[in-house]
């Protein structure tokens, strides 16, 4: 392998993104396993201050793609930045970290390239020269380690997997590659962010509280929604956990059924929703595979509040299943939390 | 302005199905593959369904689905798929397992868009799930796109909305549940879709009858697509080991788990 390129964005303040400092960490590591000289390609409004936060990472090169109009995540301007660094390093391994932006259009990039592309790889390993990637299939329910020819080949790391690259700060030979802004009939507007006071997705935060259908079923002849609200959001905003959800409490909006208000698809975890990473997760009134197995595969610790004691999901998924009324002990836990 | 709507939709196995890897011949594929009861992936529904509704608020536009994936396990799930929404489906006789790769099911779904019958590139909107449940790699409808030469593309798509100038205003998930806000000024764009808005529509027999009238001949018609993973060495596929031993909580007063549960999360 002739080098390895670390491809990552910057965000809106020059900076890169902790899931890019990850990547580093793994490109990294993937240089020196492999002897292969390691490249930096970096793009966005501005390079500079993010390729000196990682000049004594051991890159052989620094490369920049620095324009205005890649402020925003765009697919015609990303895919054509990221283009240009993978030309110009000409590494036969690119590892980027699976963010949103670079996921948009890393796989149309390695098209474009002739090469192929892996997406949310858990690890990378070296065996006989050759890197060997991990990842899963039918949604984290299989994993396999695979390797390939073809070249160049793009891989997208997952976030929490490596840990974030710390190393010195320096002055970074920043060599600058040139961008044909591509013609595009899409403009990026902006970033609509939930406002603080209704921010309940945090994927940095310690724990996940993951909501499923129970909370809103009836009990006694009427269900209790405001009261499951206020249970909820007063733990959320007692420990800053961030909030998941079951997909069948999500749909409940769609078939006119009450539902907590401040609950959406982005919350929602499992088949159809996100797999996020914490090192808590507290399951409550869920029943069912989706925030057990699939939306859980990633969560270290794990406890569940579940009124069936036999619930055949949080066996051996959970480590202790409460087997108790969700109401009464949310309200408990959040009296402590009070105090 | 009308659309022309093609969505891209594979089949996967029933989400609670228990799944085991086994090697076959043409390497790993899933045990009795063919006998596990299969669903149209969970993401290209929600495509079909916003297309569809797409269609029915724009005249003039028309839906087309376009799947890869065994014949006979294709019609099984388009019995009940062609209730909920009218679309003309296109039918490429392949594996739909996971371990294929991204690049060949691509190029095969491209080149049966590009056959299509009267489709007008112009009024294009390609969609599809921006990830899939079975190979999950999120990099097919991305590299469809670039091989029809359409590089305005946008995936985690959960609202499209047409404009009264033309143009389409377009949100996609990013992290911590944002969302990236652009515009599309004009077809053709790929879009891949998260969840969308809408929910699974009822079933509507009437739906059904007109949908069956065409399903069963592009059934039958469905060119073969030879679709596997070359190039691609898999070390292993394994299912993950770890099986946790769950300790049940039970006739425990309220208060106590509560105190168990706040020392867990402080320490």
């Amino acid at each position: 392998m002739n080098a390895i390129l670390f491809l990552a964005h910057t965000d809106g303040q020059g900076a890169l993104p902790k899931s890019a400092l990850e990547t580093l960490t793994a490109a990294a590591e993937m240089a020196q396993a492999t002897g292969a000289a390691l490249h930096v390609g970096l793009f966005g409004a501005d390079v500079a201050s993010a390729a000196n936060a990682v000049a004594g990472c051991g890159a052989a090169k620094f490369f920049g793609v620095a324009d205005p109009a890649l402020a925003l995540p765009r697919y015609t301007s990303d895919a054509a930045a990221a283009e240009a660094l993978c030309k110009a390093s000409g590494a036969e391994f690119v590892l980027a970290p699976a963010t949103s932006r670079v996921s948009r259009f890393l796989p149309g990039v390695a098209h474009r390239l002739g090469g192929a592309a892996d997406t949310y790889c858990t690890a990378i390993t070296v065996d006989d020269g050759k890197p060997v990637v991990t990842r899963w299939y039918y949604r984290q329910r299989m994993k396999a380690n695979i390797t390939r020819e073809q070249k160049p080949w793009l891989v997208t790391v997952g976030g929490g997997c490596y840990a974030a690259y710390e190393g010195a700060a320096g002055e970074a030979a920043l060599e600058t590659v040139s961008l044909d802004m591509p013609a595009s009939k899409t403009e990026a507007k902006s970033i609509e962010a939930p406002s603080s006071d209704t921010q309940t997705i945090r994927p940095e935060a310690e724990m996940l509280l993951v909501a499923g259908a129970g909370w809103t079923k009836k009990q006694a002849g009427q269900s209790r929604v405001d009261e499951a609200e206020s249970l909820i959001l007063g733990f959320l905003d007692k420990t800053q956990a961030s909030l998941g959800s079951s997909k069948s409490l999500v749909d409940l909006s769609g078939e006119g059924q009450a539902v907590l208000n401040f609950l959406t698809h982005l919350h929602q975890v499992g088949q159809t929703g996100a797999t996020p990473r914490h090192p808590k997760g507290l399951a409550t009134c869920c029943h069912g595979e989706e925030p057990h197995v699939v939306g859980w595969r990633f969560v270290n610790e794990r406890r569940a509040i579940n009124l069936d004691p036999g619930c055949g999901w949080a066996h051996g998924k959970a480590d202790v299943l409460y087997v108790a009324d969700a109401f009464e002990v949310m309200q408990e836990v959040n009296n402590l939390l009070a105090e | 302005m009308s659309y022309h709507i093609v969505v891209c939709g594979s089949i996967v196995p029933d989400p609670l199905q228990t799944l085991e890897p086994v090697t076959g011949p043409q390497g790993p594929a899933l045990k009795n593959e063919m006998m596990l009861p299969a669903v149209l992936d969970p993401w290209a529904g929600h495509a079909l369904y916003e297309a569809a509704n797409l269609a029915k608020n724009v005249p003039d536009s028309k839906v087309w689905l376009v799947s890869l994936g065994p014949k006979a396990k294709l019609q099984q799930v388009m019995m009940n798929v062609a209730q909920k929404v009218p679309f003309e489906l296109v039918v490429l006789d392949g594996p739909s397992g996971g371990f294929t790769e991204a690049e060949e099911v691509a190029a095969h779904l491209a080149k049966a868009i590009e056959s299509i019958d009267g489709l007008d590139k112009s009024k294009l909107l390609l969609f599809g799930g921006w990830q899939s449940a079975s190979r999950g790699t999120g990099a097919v409808m991305q590299i469809v796109g670039e091989t029809l030469g359409i590089v305005d593309q946008f995936q985690g798509v959960d609202k499209l909305e047409p404009q009264a100038d033309g143009s389409m205003q377009v949100k996609e998930r990013m992290e911590g549940g944002s969302y990236l806000v652009s515009t599309l000024s004009a077809p053709p764009a790929v879009f891949g879709w998260a969840t969308g808005t809408l929910p699974e529509p009822p079933n509507n027999p009437q739906v059904g009858m007109q949908n069956m009238r065409f399903i069963m001949p592009a059934i039958q018609k469905a060119q073969p697509a030879q679709v596997g993973a070359a190039g691609v060495e898999f070390k292993s596929v394994e299912l993950p080991a770890q099986r946790r031993e769950t300790r049940v909580v039970k006739d425990v007063p309220a208060a106590d788990i509560a105190r168990e549960i706040v020392d867990w999360i402080k320490g």
